[in-house]
């Protein structure tokens, strides 16, 4: 048992033992999630502290653990946790926006017993899948934080359109998982018999030394490509995420948009690429134009909408296009990019889901045209929405324009996809700016209709930690990127080094053209991002001068 | 002549026997505790069984090797003993809806018993069909109990014209093979299939034995009884026709078609493959649009049909041990599911699914239980039924490259999986946000039911987070269909 086993079992365990509580104890139930989740943060924070002078094993894997009592041995079936740069940046955000959804759940006035279990059970869920070293459990965990988004999303939603809302998302998600999960068992099945395990380490190590054959690669990464690119609403399996969204009660969008759907994208890199390199260089450019459509075509249509909601929502799917992209270069600096984008994205919608939950619980509506002026009125939770839509728009210093800025370096080092990177430069800069900046003015300024002359801000601090917690997360690590880059990027330079053996080389070449150093040494490419980042934070400027 | 190898099935018919008899002497008001005495004497043969003490102890054939012992034999023997328990429990809840007869029902009901123990075990096509019509015969009156109900009469009369149509296929199905082959064993059957695998006649006999049993597992084309039956029976004897008809269905076909014909069987290797997954769609489809939860459980139950036939398709030994696994983890959940309609729907006239609404505020654990057997047949971590289709799955994939076939019959299950969170979440739907429903009193379960709900809601939870033991059972139940030259002859050339 290591402290990571401890931050996995700990929200299952208290929603166990909120499962005997009496349902009276609506106080207790609160109680019991907000400290439970909080336990898991202060954990998943220790762990992250304490990451680099942790013991190693021989896969690189740090806090390595299994849990006895699942599993099948005859399988090669074993709940095995442990994390490596990549991860212990997601269970970190994951644990922490756990903790900020359980605190937002102020609104849930009914079934508060059931409510805060499944809370509890999808944070669970969530860490162990991004925790899990075993391709089964890796699809189980996020199976098991997936259902109780449908359950809250039916009997906690809000709108007409929940049930809808419910059935579509229900339905989409499982047919994306279904066809992933064929994928993985075809990715165990693509062993020889005697050696077949479900351990993620082994597997890569095996198909590193004995490639699978071509015709097999492509067989099971596109399974894989769409099946987790519909968990992650890529374009154009995107539909489920705003209606979804825009139903569901405060907390699940924080959790299921923040933390749950960077699962598809966690695979892609954990699984796909790295043990099977061949397909993913044929299929990189498919996804490459697709998410294309992510950054335009849904930036566009959150440019139309009037719910607020449904605008955060299309403004997360095109956001995924960030990190599809920096995935489809199979470069370091585009993989790290795209890493640091989905720890950053995770809070940031995490925090504009919390802060439009809020709104929505205060005014009843988040149609934009019967919003307007509430700064006024809501000068903190104005304040906390102004900095998420900058965040969103990528103003440097946040975390979200360190990920994006280097996606884009990443990429550009690939030179067939420098047109979708000034496509893309046009989807963050532009169409983000523009949404953004518009919802800003239409909820916070202008004048204050009367009917809303009786909202009231975050009335302690108890009711603003949340936001807090999520804001500070995303300066600290906007301004110091290298506390995710240096875990990320030894890890990563693995990966792509498997993924693409030929331009991983070229990659180290471009460095050293660049004067940067070698993808080995993580510090010194920070450093090297952070310089670079420079000169581009005067785009948006002179764009906006245009 | 070997009596003490068919002790269990002895005492199991004796315990019916006395049922039956006792009832001449029980008080009327009594008569409701003979089911919970039955099932607690079953409960006793299923321990005695478990210790390893009694017929299961000696493995090896008996009766000029009609009665075959073995891991596959014994696995299925204690499935219908655990199944026909909860059966029983149900079914004395259920028992103040017969009008009379209520001990005739639960002997009825062990005598059903008795026949699938003999299911189990048979290796001769004699004892196959004895077992298959004891079973059949009583279900003939199991299903039209409620003679008050015309639903029921219906549901009884349509079983009985269809079932024996099957019946006669299966015995012309019998003739046609024994004529030809002049076996009726399966061991010296499957000696000779093999030259006989060109033969029509020897063909098209095995092709009307799998009629009989096509229709015990209601398998697309033979499923046409499955939802009207469902419907109109007492829903304990649905629950027993669900789960152990099914099953006892399906160790026959195991049996028959890789202990008595395998040379057949691999010829038919798409034949398999085609009934399955249109046996999957069928069910799948039929249930959408149903309202009456019965009904939709019916549907549900042909497409589980089809599940299940994936891992006979997958003709290796991975699927049928994976047939074996979801067998398990399909009799907690769909007892479960009718322990449920069966305290709900007493007292309403309709089955219809809106009658759960407001199920979450009349008795929360009624509601959690049906929406855990809903969310396990829809197959969703961390229940049995998932770990169930992921091992058929992982079964049928693994051919894939022997057969591109099975690539397509695993994307038709998938979408038949997809297909079906439309319904099972509609059910969820109902019981938590049903509109509509008059009637909200708090509904008492008595606690030996409590005890079937608890066991059901264990099973589904053990067999969907800890598969390791019941896999060590089932993989060596499976292995006993393994030496089948042919199979391996075909597995390893690719």
């Amino acid at each position: 048992m290591t402290t990571l086993s401890y931050i996995f079992l700990l929200p299952l365990i208290a929603a166990f033992v909120l499962a005997l509580v009496p349902r009276n104890f609506a106080v207790i139930m609160r109680l019991g999630a907000v400290i439970a989740t909080f336990i898991t943060a202060i954990l998943a924070v220790k762990m992250f502290w304490g990451f680099d002078s942790a013991v190693a094993d021989a896969n690189g894997y740090k806090f390595v653990s299994t849990i006895p009592w699942l599993g099948a041995e005859s399988l090669g079936l074993a709940c095995k946790l442990g994390v490596d740069g990549i991860n212990v940046g997601l269970v970190l955000m994951g644990a922490i926006v756990a903790f900020a959804a359980a605190c937002c759940s102020w609104e849930i006035k009914s079934r508060e017993k059931e409510f805060y279990i499944l809370l509890l059970v999808m944070t669970g869920g969530i860490l162990g899948a991004f925790a899990s070293l075993d391709l089964f459990f890796f699809y189980f965990f996020h199976e098991l934080a997936l259902v109780p988004t449908f359950i809250m999303i039916g009997l906690w939603g809000r709108g007409e359109k929940k049930n809808y809302a419910a059935f579509q998302i229900t339905l989409y998600l499982s047919a994306g998982a279904l066809i992933a999960l064929i994928g993985l068992i075809a990715l165990y099945l693509a062993v020889p018999v005697e050696l077949r395990t479900f351990d993620i380490p082994t597997l890569t190590n095996y198909f590193l030394n004995n490639p699978m054959a071509a015709a097999t690669q492509n067989f099971i990464f596109p399974l894989l490509l769409f099946g987790f690119g519909i968990l992650v609403s890529l374009w154009p399996f995107h539909t489920w995420a705003p209606i979804g969204y825009g139903s569901a009660p405060t907390a699940t969008a924080m959790l299921h948009a923040g933390v749950l759907k960077k699962f598809g994208l966690y695979g892609l890199i954990r699984v796909a690429l790295p043990m099977m390199p061949e397909a993913a260089q044929s299929w990189m450019h498919v996804l490459a134009w697709l998410c294309v459509g992510n950054l335009l075509y849904c930036g566009w249509v959150a440019m139309q909408q009037k719910n607020f909601n449904w605008l955060v929502g299309y403004s997360s799917v095109a956001h995924m296009g960030f990190i599809f992209l920096g995935i489809a270069s199979l470069t370091l600096v585009g993989v790290t990019g795209a890493v640091l984008v989905m720890v950053a994205h995770g809070f940031l919608a995490a925090l504009t889901f919390g802060l439009s939950g809020y709104i929505y619980q205060q005014t009843g509506t988040l149609e934009m045209k019967d919003l307007g002026g509430l700064l006024r009125k809501l000068p903190f939770i104005g304040t906390a929405l102004i900095m998420a839509a900058f965040a969103g728009c990528g103003l440097p210093g946040f975390a979200n324009f360190a990920g994006e800025v280097t996606v884009f370096f990443g990429v550009w080092q690939e030179p067939s996809l420098r047109l979708i990177v000034v496509l893309a430069c046009w989807g963050a800069l532009i169409i983000g700016a523009v949404y953004m900046l518009r919802a800003v003015r239409n909820v916070l300024h202008a004048d204050l209709p009367e009917k809303w002359a009786n909202v009231s801000d975050a009335p302690h601090i108890w009711r603003k930690l949340p936001f807090i917690i999520l804001i500070f997360s995303l300066v600290l690590f906007g301004f110091l990127p290298r506390l995710l880059t240096d875990k990320i990027t030894p890890v990563a330079s693995t990966i792509v080094q498997m993924a693409r053996p030929v331009a991983a080389r070229e990659a180290a070449v471009a460095n050293e053209v660049l004067g940067l150093a070698t993808p080995a040494s993580g510090q010194a490419a920070t450093a090297s991002d952070e310089a670079a980042a420079q000169p581009k934070a005067d785009t948006p400027a002179t764009t906006d001068n245009q | 002549m070997n009596l003490s190898s068919i002790s269990l099935e002895i005492s199991v018919l004796a315990l019916g026997l006395v049922v039956m008899l006792a009832d001449l002497w029980l008080p009327a008001e009594r008569k409701r505790g003979l089911g919970y005495a039955a099932a607690a004497a079953l409960g006793v043969l299923l321990i005695w069984n478990l210790k390893g003490c009694g017929s299961c102890a000696v493995e090896g054939v008996s009766f000029g090797g009609m009665f075959v012992q073995d891991s596959l034999s014994i696995f299925f023997k204690r499935f219908f003993l655990v199944a026909a328990i909860l059966v029983l429990i149900l079914a004395v809840e259920f028992s103040d809806r017969f009008a009379a007869g209520v001990s005739e029902y639960f002997s009825l009901t062990i005598f059903a018993l008795a026949g699938m123990l003999f299911a189990a075990s048979a290796n001769h096509f004699a004892l196959l069909f004895v077992a298959l019509e004891l079973i059949t015969v009583t279900f003939y009156v199991l299903t039209s109990f409620q003679r008050s109900r015309q639903v029921s009469l219906e549901a009884g009369i349509k079983y009985l014209i269809i079932g024996a149509l099957s019946s006669a296929f299966m015995v012309f199905g019998i003739a046609l093979v024994t004529g030809i082959s002049g076996k009726m064993n399966f061991t010296e059957l499957a000696e000779v299939a093999g030259q006989y695998a060109g033969n029509k006649l020897f063909l098209l006999g095995v092709l009307f034995v799998l009629v009989g049993l096509g229709f015990k597992i209601a398998a697309v084309p033979f499923q046409i009884w499955a939802p009207d039956v469902y419907q109109g029976a007492p829903t304990p004897t649905t629950a027993f026709l669900a789960v152990g008809s099914k099953a006892a269905g399906f160790v026959l076909l195991l049996r028959f078609l890789f202990a008595g014909v395998p040379a057949v069987t691999v010829q038919w290797t798409n034949l398999l493959i085609v009934i399955s997954a249109i046996t999957i769609l069928y069910g799948n489809l039929c249930a959408l649009p149903q309202r009456n939860v019965k009904r939709l459980l019916g549907y549900s139950s042909i497409s589980h049909a089809g599940y299940l036939l994936l891992g006979i398709a997958a003709l290796s030994t991975a699927g049928r041990s994976a047939v074996l696994y979801y067998l398990g983890g399909y009799l907690f959940t769909v007892i479960a599911a009718f322990a449920v309609i069966g305290i709900v729907m007493r007292h309403l006239d309709t089955e219809d699914v809106s009658g759960l609404a407001g199920l979450g505020q009349r008795s929360p654990l009624l509601a959690a239980t049906m929406t855990i057997s809903m969310v396990s047949l829809a197959g969703i971590p961390p229940l049995a039924g998932f770990f169930g289709k992921f091992l058929l799955l992982k079964a049928v994939i693994e051919q894939g490259a022997v057969n591109h076939g099975y690539y397509c019959l695993a994307f038709v299950a998938l979408a038949g999986v997809v297909m079906s969170f439309y319904y099972y979440f509609g059910v969820v739907r109902a019981i938590y946000w049903g509109q509509g429903s008059t009637d909200l009193s708090p509904i008492t379960v008595s606690v030996p039911m409590k005890f079937a709900i608890y066991v059901c809601i264990a099973g589904i939870f053990f067999l969907g987070l800890v598969p390791g033991p019941l896999m060590k059972q089932t993989d060596k139940a499976a292995a006993v269909l393994q030496p089948v030259p042919e199979v391996t002859a075909v597995s390893s050339a690719n």
